[in-house]
């Protein structure tokens, strides 16, 4: 098993939601996050006064995923987070010992099917 | 005959009561009032998320000591009987506005004296709440209500008096009987006044924690922003409209004004951020209307519509750039407050040397045929004005900071004055657990009194005191 974690732009997390409902995938986790990648912040002006803001506000989808899936899991999130600008995000995966799900008490594969 | 009058006992004489004055003096109070709820919005979208509350706290605060200290002394120094030699108004002579409720016509034709007290007690309220942005986020709240009262008693009543109450730039006053001053609503009494207390209270109280260094420290909520420029606006048609007193061709030449100059600085101080920061900002939009508004204060009902206008784009540009100064020279006027009301009240007095039209009451200006007759008296006004309230408030300030202390603790002030001063916190983002314990307060403490975080009763740690702490 393994978590897909993927940072995306806040505009995004729609067609991301969509791309990964249409591969087959029945559940995420979705939290709001800051950070900055290549493209550092931004500038705000407030009455001639700058101030530089470092972490933009980003989302962060996270889900779990049998191994066999994954690569077509980061596919679909690519598809629906790319705009192809700076600022896109990342992906990367993990690896996972177990999974329960908590109402059955079932573990492993069967648990996040 | 109008039994309402009879049910309360007072003895109206309707032959001298002006209803339709009366009638639009009453709503133009009422609209500036509301600027002070509007000005809390719009101080408190410039402060951080966790001294909203705060800061708008001291504009209702203002309201409340203002207010009662207006009926039982404030107005009898402002507007009483001159003694001194003019210098202040007989404060005991209408104690509590006693033997006021009947009068018509004292202050001005055909208005009971009450409106006119009513009117002007929103004067002095605002201005006091408009010292608060100067200020913000670092002083407590008791010692600022001590501070609404004391200044308004010895810094705001005796100028009022001298200004507007017959003392000395009065008619007959020992100063106005030679030279004759303008202020048609409040350039000297209000803006200038305010602005150069806020700077003086400033100096004493010293900067916030983190400023010129803090990112964080920048307006939080410019929506509110925008909402209270806008209430601002809306009441100052009842404060410049509604010192005329009456409605009439003035008030309407006011009110024209009070729109025209407010537009045009609020288009100069865009057209400064354009050039000077490349984005015209709303923050800019609103801050160029108060300028704007604030110049046009003294002037509007003495200068042309055309006067106006000229007199708003250059304050909403002067403004604009007189921001810049605060970094500096390295002073902490939070809101700008000096920047906006002390340079655009000074604007605004001074530009009635140039701008005034000839009437009854000046020659003119300089560009309307009067020279520079009209510009000295706005010079030694104002002069007389800032020095007074510079020093005075001063002396208050430091008064009240070095006895009961003004300014919260640095922990405190880390923490968020929202929460340590009052136990409110304006957002909730993110709260986990906690619990509720309905009427049993912690003895009146606030949260972070002691500074440590404290146990209650139960032997568990309050969730609030230790946050307030960390």
């Amino acid at each position: 098993m393994k978590l897909v974690t993927a940072i995306v732009r806040p505009e995004r997390i729609d067609e991301v939601r969509e791309a990964l409902e249409r591969f087959g995938v029945n559940g995420m986790t979705v939290s709001q996050a800051n950070g900055y990648g290549q493209q550092r912040g931004y500038i705000e002006v407030y009455r001639g006064a700058e101030y530089n803001s470092d972490l933009l506000p980003k989302i962060r989808v996270e889900v779990l995923a049998t191994d066999e899936l994954v690569d077509g899991i980061v596919d679909a999130v690519i598809s629906g987070a790319s705009t192809g600008q700076f600022g896109d995000g990342k992906i990367w995966t993990i690896e996972v010992s177990q999974a329960v799900r908590v109402r059955t008490g079932e573990r492993g594969a069967s648990a996040i099917s | 005959m109008n039994p309402v009058f009879f049910s309360v006992g007072l003895d109206v004489n309707p032959q001298t009561l002006d209803p339709g004055a009366t009638a639009w003096m009453l709503a133009a109070s009422a609209l500036v009032l509301l600027m002070t709820p509007g000005l809390a919005f719009f101080y408190g979208g410039l402060v951080r998320m966790k001294s909203v509350l705060n800061i708008m706290m001291m504009s209702f605060g203002a309201i409340g000591v203002v207010a009662v200290v207006w009926a039982l002394w404030g107005y009898g120094l402002a507007f009483g009987p001159d003694t001194l030699g003019g210098f202040i108004g007989d404060p005991f002579a209408n104690f509590g506005l006693s033997g006021l409720a009947s009068v018509i016509g004292g202050k001005a034709p055909g208005l009971p004296d009450m409106v006119f007290i009513g009117f002007q007690a929103t004067f002095a309220i605002i201005t006091v709440a408009l010292i608060s942005g100067a200020v913000a986020e670092r002083v407590r709240f008791g010692p600022w209500l001590l501070f609404a009262g004391l200044w308004v008693t010895i810094v705001y009543a005796p100028i009022a008096h001298w200004v507007w109450g017959g003392g000395l730039f009065g008619s007959t006053g020992i100063i106005g009987s030679k030279i004759s001053a303008l202020d048609f609503a409040g350039g000297t009494v209000v803006h200038m006044n305010a602005g150069m207390a806020g700077l003086m209270l400033a100096v004493v109280l010293g900067k916030r924690l983190g400023f010129m260094k803090d990112p964080n420290i920048r307006p939080h909520n410019l929506p509110f922003v925008m909402l209270g420029a806008g209430l601002l606006w809306f009441g100052w048609f009842g404060f410049n409209a509604g010192s005329e007193l009456a409605a009439d061709g003035i008030a309407a030449l006011a009110w024209t004004n009070t729109l025209l100059a407010t537009s045009a600085a609020l288009l100069g101080w865009l057209l400064v951020e354009r050039l000077r920061d490349g984005h015209a900002t709303s923050l800019g939009a609103a801050s160029g209307a108060v300028a704007g508004l604030v110049a046009v204060t003294p002037a509007c009902g003495f200068v042309d519509p055309i006067g106006a206008i000229v007199i708003g784009v250059i304050a909403g540009a002067v403004c604009a750039l007189a921001i810049g100064l605060k970094f500096k020279i390295g002073l902490d006027d939070s809101l700008d407050v000096v920047a906006v009301h002390f340079v655009g009240g000074l604007w605004g007095t001074l530009s009635l040397g140039f701008f005034a039209v000839p009437s009854a009451k000046t020659e003119g200006g300089l560009f309307y045929g009067g020279g520079l007759t009209q510009f000295w008296p706005q010079i030694l006004t104002a002069l007389m004005v800032t020095a007074w309230t510079a020093i005075m408030t001063t002396l208050i300030g430091l008064a009240i900071h070095k006895t009961v202390g003004m300014r919260v603790k640095e922990h405190e002030e880390l923490t968020g004055i929202d929460i340590t001063e009052h136990a409110e916190t304006a957002y909730e983002l993110a709260m986990v657990g906690g619990s509720f314990n309905p009427g049993e307060p912690q003895n009146g403490k606030t949260p972070s009194s002691s500074g440590e975080p404290e146990t209650s009763s139960n032997g568990k740690t309050d969730r609030m005191r230790s946050k307030a702490s960390t």
